[in-house]
């Protein structure tokens, strides 16, 4: 989607910095994405990466700079972050030994809903994923792609303004990841702005715009098709590789 | 160099969770095979069986002159493995992880330095560091060595490079081809479709089965029909218009443009399609598959 | 050969590094013998006595100061009525009422025979048994002293007397029992847990795939935590000696003798676990419940198996730790020879054995 129908920022950092004890791990990070936008967050092991998403999603407080998530001071205000953001992650989600509806259930009062608001959604949920056959299936019988979609899902059952998500595709079959980046569009073009961190350069070309991270520095951020020009590159590997080549820490 | 036939395997109490189903794969000496499917395809399982760590339930597989079941033990003797789950002993330095592995394979760093010289050198300004403390390209470096220090005839390498960023993904790749021109048959697993063209041959693996054999530009060619990356106005209006259209086998979005999968279709009638349907369209270009679009291709069959 | 020393090392390595084990490993012992040994002592100090005296006599006046005097009994209040002593009872202000008959001089300078009631509270079985046996001692040793040795037509009754632990110390029956406890946290939990972790990690893989004889890794294993046992041994019955002044009565090289056995059979079963198990968790938890817990509660040091019931007692001698415990008691207590302990140790052999044959039963040359 063009930036033209952006009316605010989802995202915003000013000099994002987070510091261990001498070592900076963030160093004066400044970016915006849009409303509705799919942003890939990249770079290796060690390079920030986890530092940064921790920060946005309100778990770490910056030593310095500032960065608003959802509207919300992610320093002054962390709670009302957390309460409008969604998170989910390939490698921990959803429970293998609850019940479809018990981990939804389980989620959505997680988030605070009513158990009326939570009943509708579970019933949209499964109309929207054909799952209704299969609400009272433990999770651990779904087959992989299925985990998937309802794990998605379930992350944005409370109608967040940004999901957060976690190396959601890697490893995982060609058919499962493009039906979940399918998803993952559907739910950009209803306005949910959609930052997935990554370090597997295949997902970061599903992305519309990524900021490659490189010793706690963003060291290029663009349209994926901008940067592979800039960089003379086929795909966003020789783009990451070229950058990369000359990072000094590693995990 | 190595030969898989027919091979069945699966577990379970009842033998019903399949996990090989009817493989064949033919290794050639000093060849540089890959094997590539997403998790769960079933890779793990067949190098198990080929290193003689699990038995097939039918069919058979030799390595060299030795059958994994009956000949184990001298298999072992010229097997060079570097498990999925392999991690060093954390709390032991470079240096005694190395020595540990010489002397389990009764040789020592010495009588094959040459081999693992290339590697080693990098590792060496931290060999009294503790394995725990390397970085992850670091440590797929010392684990190779591991793998490496009896001068194995095959070296079998279990998904390297998962988990292990792009630049030590490239540097072990370049590695393995310099173990290559040592004449050693390596045979390497991984779920990263783009590492297909570092092998000289490969097989895709999906479910068990086989989908595809060949070498890489082989298996590119199998492809039937021709890949289009369309970039419009509105992607989703374009997407949708496309999906419902005679002639299109595939359509999906792939970052900021289009791809659409077709038998006949040329740019010209793609772009009239769209504009009857007032989608805007600035550019389409006819791209060459990849491997991942082989393999869905395949699935999808 | 070189193959061993290497995985020897190795090992010696991982323990050498893992710091905070080796703390615990050191420190256990010695926070037991010291808690056990003084503060959480399970022998009686300062039991609170109540003397319902009826006699007022120079005799009875005499055995309450003696009571008085020992150091496990302070004579909190006397009274000469019998039910304010089972009022101070109820209310636990006492632990035990001594009445002292009526006449009790008398009695005992002609009679020869006194009867002294002892009144306990026996909600807590096992001090009200303890105090007993220690006011019965008091009261053997105050007519001693005051008749001599008894002579045989006129003393009729019961002579409780303890043997071999005259001062009744109770940190003499804990020292075997920490003894059990480390060596059973080392050679079964430690072993099964550092043989699966290699499982886990994905080592074992590499291993099997060597020319190495996994069974050699697996033995080879076991050489470094022997050593180590048989260091805390050592390092246990120093302590006892020096902090508890817990003499060595019976062969110190029997004593080792006994515990390298136990040692052995102890580390055949963390064998057979790892050889069952593929995850770290749970060969922790089969070593704790299923042989730390049982080794606590049958093991005798904790609780007496004489006053259990009849089937526990039975299910107590399944319980290779009870047969340990009472050979070390055996040498080091009451000083006795190898006679009397030789049976325990080849039952403690038989297990052993057991314990290996399931060990090579189930040792896989593969994965599955």
């Amino acid at each position: 989607m063009s930036t033209a129908l952006l009316d605010t920022w989802s995202i915003e950092t000013r000099d994002l910095t987070k510091k261990f004890g001498d070592f900076t791990a963030v160093d004066r990070i400044s970016f915006k994405v849009g409303k509705g936008e799919i942003f890939g967050f990249l770079g290796a092991n060690g390079a920030g990466k986890t530092t940064a998403m921790r920060m946005l999603t309100g778990l770490l407080n910056p030593t310095s700079g500032s960065a608003f998530v959802a509207g919300y001071n992610i320093a002054t205000d962390p709670e009302s972050v957390k309460r409008n953001i969604g998170y989910m992650s390939q490698k921990f989600s959803l429970y293998q030994d609850l019940r479809v509806w018990e981990n939804i259930e389980y989620y959505g009062g997680l988030y605070g809903m009513s158990l009326k608001e939570i009943r509708e959604a579970t019933g949209r949920m499964m109309e929207d994923l054909g799952m209704n056959a299969e609400k009272n299936v433990l999770v651990s019988e779904l087959p992989l792609g299925w985990k998937q979609k309802l794990a998605f899902s379930i992350a944005i059952m409370h109608h967040p303004g940004i999901v957060f998500l976690d190396e959601p595709t890697g490893g995982v079959d060609p058919i499962t990841r493009r039906q979940f980046w399918n998803m993952i569009y559907q739910t950009a073009r209803e306005g949910i702005t959609i930052f997935v961190t990554t370090h597997y350069m295949d997902e970061a070309e599903y992305c519309e715009r990524v900021a490659i991270m490189v010793d706690g520095k963003i060291e290029a951020i663009g349209k994926t098709s901008e940067l592979k020009s800039a960089y003379h590159a086929g795909s966003m590997d020789e783009v990451f590789y070229l950058l990369a080549r000359g990072a000094t820490r590693s995990e | 160099m190595i030969e898989v036939s027919g091979i069945y395997k699966s577990f379970g109490k009842k033998g019903e969770i399949p996990a090989l189903n009817d493989v064949y794969l033919d290794v050639k000496e000093g060849e540089l095979f890959g094997v590539i499917g997403p998790d769960g395809a079933g890779k793990t399982t067949l190098f198990r069986i080929i290193t003689t760590l699990l038995l097939p339930d039918k069919g058979y597989a030799r390595v060299g002159r030795y059958d994994v079941q009956n000949d184990f033990r001298a298999l072992r003797k010229i097997l060079g493995y570097m498990p999925g789950r392999f991690s060093l002993y954390q709390d032991l330095s470079v240096a005694e992880n190395l020595a540990f592995y010489a002397s389990i394979f009764n040789t020592t760093i010495v009588a094959n330095y040459h081999l693992i010289r290339d590697i080693y050198v990098q590792l060496e300004p931290f060999k009294d560091r503790r394995a725990g403390a390397l970085s992850g390209g670091m440590k797929q470096k010392l684990a190779l060595c591991c793998a490496l220090i009896h001068k194995p005839q095959i070296l079998v390498l279990d998904e390297p490079t998962t988990g292990v960023d792009v630049v030590s993904r490239k540097e072990f790749w370049q590695m393995l081809q310099r173990l290559k021109s040592e004449g050693i048959t390596i045979l390497v697993s991984t779920p990263y479709m783009d590492e297909a063209s570092m092998c000289e041959r490969l097989a895709l693996i999906q479910q068990g089965r086989i989908l595809s054999k060949g070498t890489p530009a082989g298996i590119l060619s199998d492809y039937s029909g021709r890949l289009l990356s369309v970039r419009t106005g509105d992607i989703y209006k374009a997407k949708l218009a496309l999906e419902n259209a005679a002639d299109v086998d595939d359509v999906y979005i792939f970052g900021e443009s289009l791809h659409v999968k077709t038998q006949n279709l040329d740019p010209a009638r793609i772009e009239r399609l769209l504009a009857a349907n007032s989608v805007e369209v600035f550019d389409i270009k006819v791209i060459p598959p990849t491997i991942e679009d082989v393999f869905l291709a395949k699935l999808q069959s | 050969m070189n193959q061993l020393k290497a995985f020897i090392l190795k090992e010696i390595f991982h323990i050498l590094r893992d710091r905070k084990t080796l703390l615990v490993l050191f420190g256990i012992p010695v926070a037991q013998i010291i808690l056990f040994g003084f503060a959480l002592s399970n022998e009686v100090k300062n039991t609170r006595l109540l003397v319902c005296d009826q006699a007022h006599d120079s005799y009875s006046a005499l055995l309450t100061s003696r009571l008085d005097a020992s150091r496990y009994f302070d004579v909190t209040g006397y009274t000469e009525n019998p039910e304010k002593g089972l009022a101070d009872l109820r209310a636990g202000t006492a632990h035990m009422v001594v009445v002292i008959p009526q006449d009790f001089a008398g009695k005992l300078d002609h009679g020869n025979e006194a009867n002294i009631q002892l009144l306990t509270d026996g909600t807590n079985p096992n001090l009200a048994a303890t105090i007993q046996l220690y006011v019965q001692a008091i009261v053997n040793d105050f007519r001693n002293d005051m008749y001599g040795k008894p002579d045989l037509p006129y003393e009729i009754g019961v002579s409780p007397r303890m043997l071999y632990n005259p001062q009744l110390k109770g940190s003499y029956t804990f020292v075997p029992g920490v003894m059990a406890m480390v060596l059973m946290i080392i050679c079964t939990l430690m072993t099964s847990v550092s043989i699966v972790r290699e499982k886990e990690l994905g080592n074992m893989e590499m291993l099997l795939v060597s020319p190495m004889n996994p069974m050699t890794a697996i033995f080879s294993k076991a050489v470094p935590y022997l050593m180590l046992s048989l260091l805390l041994v050592t390092v246990i019955l120093i302590l006892s000696v020096t902090v508890l002044e817990v003499p060595i009565r019976g062969n110190i090289l029997l004593l080792y003798l006994v515990s390298f056995v136990f040692i052995i059979t102890s580390l055949s079963f963390g064998l057979a676990i790892s050889t069952v198990t593929n995850s770290q968790q749970v060969a922790m938890l089969i070593s704790l419940m299923g042989l730390m817990l049982p080794t606590l509660m049958f093991g005798g040091f904790m609780f007496p198996i004489e006053n259990m019931p009849l089937p526990l007692q039975v299910v107590s001698n399944i319980v290779p730790a009870k047969w340990f415990y009472y050979s070390i008691n055996d040498i080091m207590i009451k000083g006795l020879g190898l006679s009397a302990v030789y049976q325990r140790v080849l039952l403690l052999i038989g297990y052993s054995a057991v314990f290996l044959a399931i060990s090579f039963r189930n040792f896989k040359i593969r994965l599955a």
